[in-house]
């Protein structure tokens, strides 16, 4: 009698411990995949930023070089492309074109020390060069939590509660890094 | 991964516990001393435990604001270097950190940077006026993701809680001593009593007493020092790896470690926040270092040029160092982390223009306002500036002070 209870015992105090562990692993779980979610938004946020730059980027540059509408007329057209995006990998790609057409116009600057002597226009310079970076940042941040989410669904044990709960593997952004690398072609 | 690093939790907390056992034993000593008794010895751990409590809850509440008011940094808004807000934004950004922190800048021609709070969610970063008026983008920004990484990894709560035993442990040991030279004083005066009790013993412990209270803050400070050396190159290794640019860290600690001022404002409890050592005069490396040799870690992150990695930084801190590794194995995940071009903004400005620099940011934060005259010149116009016109002292024109 006394042994049966002893034995019960242990085995309830086993099954609490047990179910804790279960719901301490998806806890981990969910607060990972939130994590890369808020990461992803990050993305977004710093995108919209640049979008509204980029009007008072182009009107301040304007007055100060009349010889380059077609950088200008690229930007635009990059940027109300990438506004107009439907799906994500449309909108990946816009994004690229016009993080190139930007920092071709970056280069195109050099030749106008009138522009460069602007602090109207130091002050944007300086706010783009920060939403690119942002912009570069939010998605590493973005990728390394995608990174810390999958290697919690596919490693033991937390692999087996994300597999019951649906908790899938996530792709991380590396559309356009090659793009990035290119160095963007300056014809004088 | 990084987030996972608990980094040297483990050694952290054993570190504090033996602070703790050492203002314990100061506290029993004295007061057994002073009591005459052993019994008494436990009411002196219950006075120490409470002088430490105390001080815990202060620095708890408002460490990081008397800290930021001891090294006279002042809270700005983004209008004075809007730059260094970008900046942090974009370490917050990549760091993942749940909230900006606050962004203080010192008055201060030394090039340095500490940061400080008890969690991510209450962090302050502060910055001296001379080191932004001095670095370029891409080295500010090593720095601020150095500091960066401090919060991550949670160090600004490990000073500030092993700052409070430290300080706790001084103060004991202060307020003993004085006190031995102050009754000993009068103790020659009344010399008649007083030495018919206690005899041998309570002697024996008196001498107990006063070499524990010279050596227990000696040896704290060796505690305390030992593992912020090892904090600065895990920050640095964090740094790395968030800006993916290690010569940015790099050419920033470089030029940190051409200018030889000392702080003023940097003492020796508040030394090993900086990013480097902010008392300078003993370069070479001792027990007392609060930071490893810049040398080295300069060479650390110059080595790294195939990747950003935390096993990329391991790897050359062993082969620089020479020493065992640091950053434990389960924390190096498999990753390739690339490093990026620098950016194209690379001016630095020359020696003059930074001098003249640094004095208008001095300038803006403490206040001043700057107008700009329609022939040209800017005028800097003092916080107290008593009526609301100036004139332009090259075109007469005036100005209103707004």
């Amino acid at each position: 009698m006394g042994a049966i209870a002893v034995l019960l015992l242990i085995v309830l105090i086993g099954l609490i411990l047990f179910l804790l562990a279960i719901i301490g692993i998806y806890n981990a779980l969910v607060q990972l995949r939130n994590q890369a979610d808020n990461a992803w938004s990050q993305i977004d946020v710093q995108l919209k930023r640049r979008h509204d730059l980029i009007p008072n980027l182009v009107e301040t540059a304007k007055g100060y070089m009349k010889h380059e509408r077609e950088t200008f007329e690229k930007i635009t057209e990059a940027r109300s492309q990438a506004m107009g995006a439907k799906n994500v990998a449309d909108a990946a790609k816009a994004e690229n074109a016009l993080t190139g057409a930007l920092s071709k116009f970056m280069l195109v600057v050099e030749n106008y020390p009138d522009l460069k002597a602007n602090q109207n226009f130091l002050a944007l310079q300086e706010t783009l060069t920060s939403t690119e970076n942002k912009i570069a940042f939010a998605r590493q941040a973005y990728n390394d939590q995608v990174l810390l989410y999958n290697n919690k669904t596919q490693m033991f044990p937390s692999n087996i509660i994300a597999g019951m709960f649906g908790f899938r593997k996530r792709d991380s952004f590396e559309i356009g890094e090659a793009a990035q690398r290119e160095t963007p072609k300056v014809s004088f | 991964m990084w987030q996972q690093i608990h980094i040297n939790k483990r050694n952290s907390i054993l570190l504090l516990l033996s602070m703790g056992l050492v203002l314990a034993a100061l506290g029993y000593i004295i007061a057994a001393a002073i009591g005459g008794s052993p019994e008494a010895g436990w009411l002196g751990i219950l006075i120490a435990s409470a002088i430490w409590l105390i001080m815990t809850l202060v620095s708890f509440t408002s460490g990081d604001q008397i800290l930021l008011a001891s090294s006279r940094a002042a809270p700005v808004t983004p209008e004075v270097h809007p730059q260094l807000f970008n900046i942090v934004e974009e370490m917050k950004i990549a760091a993942g950190l749940p909230k900006m922190p606050k962004i203080y800048i010192i008055n201060d021609p030394a090039p340095n940077a500490f940061a400080t709070g008890r969690n991510p969610q209450n962090a302050s970063v502060a910055v001296t006026a001379g080191l932004l008026t001095r670095l370029n983008r891409d080295e500010l920004q090593g720095v601020i993701a150095h500091e960066v990484s401090h919060i991550v990894h949670r160090d600004i709560l490990f000073v500030t809680l092993a700052g409070v035993l430290l300080g706790s442990v001084v103060l004991i040991s202060q307020v003993f001593l004085r006190g031995m030279v102050y009754s000993s004083m009068s103790a020659r005066r009344y010399s008649s009593r007083g030495s018919s009790r206690g005899g041998g013993g309570q002697a024996l412990l008196m001498l107990l007493a006063v070499l524990l209270a010279i050596l227990a803050p000696l040896f704290t400070q060796l505690l305390y020092f030992a593992l912020s050396r090892r904090r600065e190159y895990l920050a640095d290794a964090g740094a790395a790896r968030l800006t993916r640019y290690p010569e940015g860290l790099a050419s920033a600690l470089e030029k940190i470690a051409q200018q030889d001022i000392p702080m003023e404002s940097a003492n020796q409890v508040t030394a090993p926040m900086y990013i480097a050592n902010p008392l300078r005069g003993k370069k070479y490396l001792n027990l007392y270092s609060t930071h490893p040799p810049i040398e080295q870690r300069i060479r650390i992150l110059r080595n790294m040029s195939q990747g950003a990695s935390l096993a990329d930084y391991e790897q050359f801190y062993r082969s620089v160092t020479h020493k065992a590794g640091m950053i434990p194995q389960s924390a190096l995940s498999k990753e390739t982390v690339s490093i990026r071009p620098p950016s194209t903004e690379k001016t630095d400005p020359s020696s003059l223009n930074q001098i003249r620099a640094m004095g208008d940011l001095m300038r803006k934060v403490n206040g001043f306002k700057f107008l700009t005259c329609p022939c040209g010149v800017i005028l800097k116009i003092p916080p107290n500036f008593p009526t609301g016109k100036a004139q332009c002292p090259h075109c007469g024109h005036v100005l209103s002070v707004s």
